[in-house]
């Protein structure tokens, strides 16, 4: 569904950031892109959800190379991307559950057509009676559980989840794992960038090692 | 969308009501700090209804100045000596009215000539001491004026000293003004679109700035530009069209009220001197309706520079995003 070839990625006339990745992400796959801070993780997970282009090298997104995707395009192909930002990025003014309805709403979609879908995930991810309340309101972790929920609701193809256990507790953090581990199985390539090592040991998925701009991967 | 004040649900397995709020706006009214550009345009929407205005009154006082010259020519006669100027008179006279348009041919008796010249050459004047022209006045019909080629070459051959005058040159004057200045308003209302463009130019890059975040959440959930730029035009038209009409209402009133003014001083010296130069303050229903064409216009245009800027910048931050040299 993503294929990496040969990519390279520099940031003016730095030096290079990204350097010589070839990988690629199968369907109905699960991997941890992991690395210590600073190594690329988000830069990494911005390439694949086609926020940046390749200073060098091929990146291919649902078979198609990014560099050539024209503009008008890339709303679409995004939409086959659920995206968990560590900083979350909910919308102040949107309750809970409009936050996690937004994908759908700006789709065109009727709040008729969504709404038992919407309130169904929030009750999986622990926040049915938190419905009417704004971020501001929110903890940290319910953050973290809205925004994934808004990344999952329109049953993505690939979902990128940037430190999404970040702002979590142990216990919650492995409650969220369960929750990726079930969207997997129903079908959603999962890549979570985490530096949590006990998150990882958890479970045996493949393991993707970014350390110095240069990408190990242990299946 | 949630068009009920509440929703309720019943989930399977569940008795409890979940109740919701009406799904708010994504992008709040309140972020958009609408007053000072609702203020802005609705100046610019005053100024270009009175440049409207002030053109419609002045192509009104040309045309009738025009129509006043146009229905009458002159037929002018100059004496010689030995010459019977009262037979030229009427042989002029006569063969201006063998033509077809020529309603009426009056001539100026020595009495209305020495009127006409009393302001500069003082009561008591003798014109048979004077070589005074005699003037023949004929009305013509407007909308089928006489051959002016025709009866000039027929006047030329049969009377002596005689010269026609169809007020053309005044006419082509009036009209050259009577142009430009419509040409002039004309300028100064692309000008005054031009400015308002470019204030909501400015107003929206602001409003987006200060929205930035929202933008970015909507471009990451993959809306459309086209759909984030209808969230935002949607704010700005209604600011538009508000300004737009406080101005146009504005510049009416202006007119209405100078108008009411101009009718209850009649024959005052203030009255005749500005109704001299501007004509009767009036806008007419033409005037009218040009004014709410700009209230709308105004609006349209508002929404439409909104939409073009948000979609503009949408592909800036896409551009910024896409190449790594300016991305942070």
């Amino acid at each position: 569904m993503i294929d990496f070839d040969n990519v390279g990625l520099r940031y003016g006339m730095g030096p290079e950031v990204l350097r010589d990745l070839t990988f690629d992400v199968p369907r109905r796959s699960f991997q941890f892109l992991t690395g210590p801070s600073g190594a690329g993780k988000t830069t990494l997970m911005r390439l694949m959800f086609m926020s940046l282009q390749p200073t060098r090298g091929f990146v291919r997104v649902f078979g198609q190379d990014i560099t050539t995707i024209p503009q008008q395009k890339l709303p679409k192909l995004r939409r086959r991307i659920g995206i968990v930002f560590q900083d979350f990025r909910l919308l102040d003014h949107l309750t809970t559950y409009e936050n996690v309805a937004l994908p759908l709403r700006v789709r065109g979609k009727e709040e008729t057509s969504y709404r038992t879908d919407v309130i169904e995930l929030l009750k999986w991810v622990g926040l049915g009676d938190r419905m009417n309340v704004l971020p501001p309101i929110l903890s940290g972790g319910e953050k973290q559980r809205a925004a994934i929920a808004r990344a999952l609701i329109d049953q993505p193809e690939i979902l990128l989840a940037d430190e999404p256990t970040g702002n979590v507790d142990a216990p919650l953090a492995r409650r969220l794992l369960r929750l990726f581990l079930e969207l997997n199985k129903l079908g959603t390539a999962v890549i979570i960038a985490t530096h949590d090592l006990s998150l990882m040991d958890q479970i045996d998925a493949r393991r993707m090692i970014l350390s110095g701009g240069r990408l190990e991967i242990y299946e | 969308m949630n068009d009920m004040s509440e929703t309720e649900q019943e989930m399977s397995g569940s008795r409890r009501k979940i109740v919701l709020r009406p799904t708010a706006p994504i992008v709040p009214a309140g972020n958009i700090a609408g007053s000072s550009l609702m203020f802005v345009i609705s100046i610019m929407s005053f100024l270009a209804c009175l440049t409207l205005g002030a053109v419609i009154m002045v192509q009104d006082t040309a045309s009738s100045w025009q129509s006043q010259i146009s229905r009458e020519i002159t037929i002018q006669i100059k004496p010689e000596p030995g010459m019977d100027l009262e037979a030229e008179l009427i042989k002029a006279r006569d063969i201006a009215l063998t033509f077809t348009g020529a309603m009426d041919a009056t001539i100026v008796d020595t009495a209305a000539t020495a009127r006409l010249l009393e302001p500069w050459l003082g009561e008591g004047l003798d014109l048979d001491e004077l070589p005074v022209p005699r003037l023949v006045i004929v009305t013509i019909d407007e909308a089928t004026p006489p051959d002016f080629a025709g009866m000039r070459k027929a006047l030329d051959e049969s009377v002596q000293n005689v010269f026609l005058d169809d007020h053309r040159t005044w006419v082509d004057r009036l009209v050259a003004m009577a142009n430009t200045t419509v040409i002039i308003g004309l300028c100064v209302l692309a000008l005054v679109f031009m400015a308002t463009i470019l204030t909501v130019v400015f107003a929206t890059r602001g409003a987006l700035s200060g929205n930035h975040h929202i933008v970015e959440v909507l471009h990451f959930v993959g809306a459309e530009a086209s759909f984030v730029a209808s969230k935002f035009q949607r704010h700005f038209f209604l600011i538009a069209l508000k300004g737009a009409l406080a101005g146009g209402i504005t510049a009416a009133l202006t007119f209405a009220i100078a108008s009411f003014w101009a009718s209850h001083s009649l024959a005052t010296p203030e009255s005749d001197q500005a109704t001299a130069l501007f004509g009767g303050f009036s806008m007419g229903a033409g005037g009218y309706i040009g004014a709410l064409a700009i209230v709308v216009i105004t609006a349209v245009l508002t929404a439409l520079t909104t939409r073009i800027t948000v979609i503009r910048t949408i592909m800036e931050i896409d551009l910024v995003r896409s190449d790594p040299t300016l991305s942070i």
